[in-house]
């Protein structure tokens, strides 16, 4: 159901029915390799090339989700899928694999919650029986798309993000025991003039921002409704900015609950410089630290505002600033 | 080039109050290692130009050649190990104002873009970044050679 302008309540709630995340050898060391289902511990993942790998992991990633749930590729009806790599050829070589019928998103790193918010649309409306919203990054095909080779030796400044290498995949069905989806925010492009590619976080804070105060005002809540608000990639930088930018505009926001995938995945690792970003990142940390949070009982609401920066090499390099989405998504685990 | 967008003061108040919130570059710290790692990188070429005028009989003019060959290979070497880009994350200036540096945007290019295939992949993308250097290292050349010839002209 259409609430206010942009927001969906989702009165059937579907059911994430699993879910699944795998990362790469560096992941493998991040404080939250826990959550992860798998790690490969070469880049390459034994492809000829870093896309290629990148395909490996989302097919991966989706592979496990189906195992998890106990579902064969036939029983899912649509597949909704996202990465950074030019024309998304990572979902839609991974969907040629899986075999099952496709929609390719483009939100950049928002394209996690686009696609949950998506699919829990279509579940809602009757639209299917079980739908999956997967989505990758791998940290050497993103630099080699949007920076310089993986190789050349440019020094980067501290408000760099380090992106991830990883996926993440859902399943969600209309019945079942797993955390729900309660509704969601689709966010609007914002664009306050950033332009370095080297800091993101500062570009994607106010689409960030700008999302959950819709979110919170279209859905009537305060953010204390929720146990824990994230944002998907902002990193430190961004982070600050963020709740500074949450101070400014009234929204009441308590810092304890208020985090940002992109500072959880790496910590204080001095080798990301600011965080991480990337599709998985948000995928990574919601579906797996944040859920299994959710299934031990220590969280029970959540919301993640997934950020994306939606630009490209060519965009940049003709002097135009960053613009910025973010997509938020509301879900519940009450055992 | 299109002309620079103008802010609208939404924007511009948000880019103060981002500028005032973001790490800065530590300048005074890049510089001092940019200095002693560019200095470093010298001293070893003016070693190895004296190795090569002491004991394989270059002369003074020519050894620099040799030497310079030496950095290429090392540079190119330690990019293929994936070494040089964490010395340079430390390092900036210091290791890529030198030919090193040079020398790594060729070979960091053509690794990467090794799995487009040989033609179109490296030959195609080998100077990427090195490409801007070449060409305006040259057209500054043919500038400054006609400038010497005016001058020349008038009785410089």
């Amino acid at each position: 159901m259409l609430v206010g302008r942009q927001s969906w309540r989702f009165d059937t709630r579907p059911v994430i029915l699993s879910s699944a995340v795998v990362g790469g050898p560096f992941e493998a060391q991040c404080p939250l390799a826990d959550d992860f289902d798998y790690f490969h511990d070469d880049l390459w993942l034994q492809q000829d090339s870093f896309e290629k790998a990148e395909v490996k992991l989302l097919e991966h990633a989706c592979e496990k989700a189906l195992e998890k749930a106990g579902l064969k590729s036939q029983d899912i009806n649509f597949l909704l899928s996202g990465d950074l790599d030019n024309q998304i050829t990572s979902s839609s070589f991974a969907a040629r694999g899986l075999k099952i019928p496709y929609l390719g998103l483009f939100g950049a790193c928002s394209t996690s919650m686009e696609g949950l918010a998506l699919a829990s649309k279509i579940i809602d409306n009757d639209g299917a029986n079980y739908v999956m919203a997967a989505t990758a990054s791998h940290n050497a095909a993103a630099e080699k798309q949007f920076r310089y080779p993986t190789e050349y030796g440019a020094q980067k400044p501290p408000t760099a993000q380090w992106t991830v290498t990883g996926a993440g995949a859902v399943i969600l069905g209309r019945e079942g025991k797993g955390p729900r989806i309660i509704s969601a925010t689709i966010g609007k492009v914002v664009d306050l003039g950033i332009s370095d590619p080297f800091n993101m976080g500062a570009a994607m804070a106010p689409a960030a921002v700008d999302t959950i105060e819709v979110h919170l005002n279209e859905m009537n809540l305060e953010s204390d409704y929720y146990d824990l608000i994230a944002t998907g990639d902002l990193g430190f930088t961004g982070y600050s900015i963020a709740c500074e930018l949450m101070q400014k505009r009234g929204i009441k926001m308590d810092n304890n609950r208020y985090t940002d995938c992109g500072i959880l995945i790496y910590g204080n690792d001095p080798k990301v410089f600011s965080g991480a970003s990337g599709c998985a990142c948000s995928a990574a940390v919601t579906y797996g630290h944040f859920f299994n949070r959710m299934k031990r009982g220590e969280l029970k609401r959540i919301l993640i505002a997934a950020t994306g920066a939606l630009l490209s090499p060519m965009s940049y390099q003709q002097k135009e600033s960053i613009p910025c989405i973010a997509h938020a998504v509301s879900i519940e685990y009450i055992q | 080039m299109p002309k620079k967008k103008k802010n609208t003061p939404i924007q511009k108040d948000y880019q103060i109050l981002a500028k005032k919130l973001e790490p800065k570059r530590n300048v005074a710290l890049n510089v001092i290692r940019a200095f002693f790692t560019g200095g470093i990188i010298c001293t070893v070429s003016q070693l190895l130009q004296n190795i090569f005028i002491l004991y394989f009989g270059f002369d003074e003019s020519q050894a620099g050649n040799p030497a310079i060959a030496v950095l290429i290979m090392l540079s190119a070497l330690l990019t293929g190990l994936g070494v040089y880009d964490h010395i340079a994350q430390w390092a900036g200036a210091g290791i890529s104002v030198p030919i090193t540096g040079f020398a790594n945007s060729i070979a960091s290019a053509a690794i990467e873009h090794r799995s487009e295939g040989y033609v179109l992949g490296v030959g195609g993308n080998m100077f990427k970044i090195a490409g801007p250097v070449i060409v305006f290292g040259t057209f500054s050349a043919f500038v400054t050679a006609i400038i010497k010839i005016l001058l020349k002209a008038m009785g410089g």
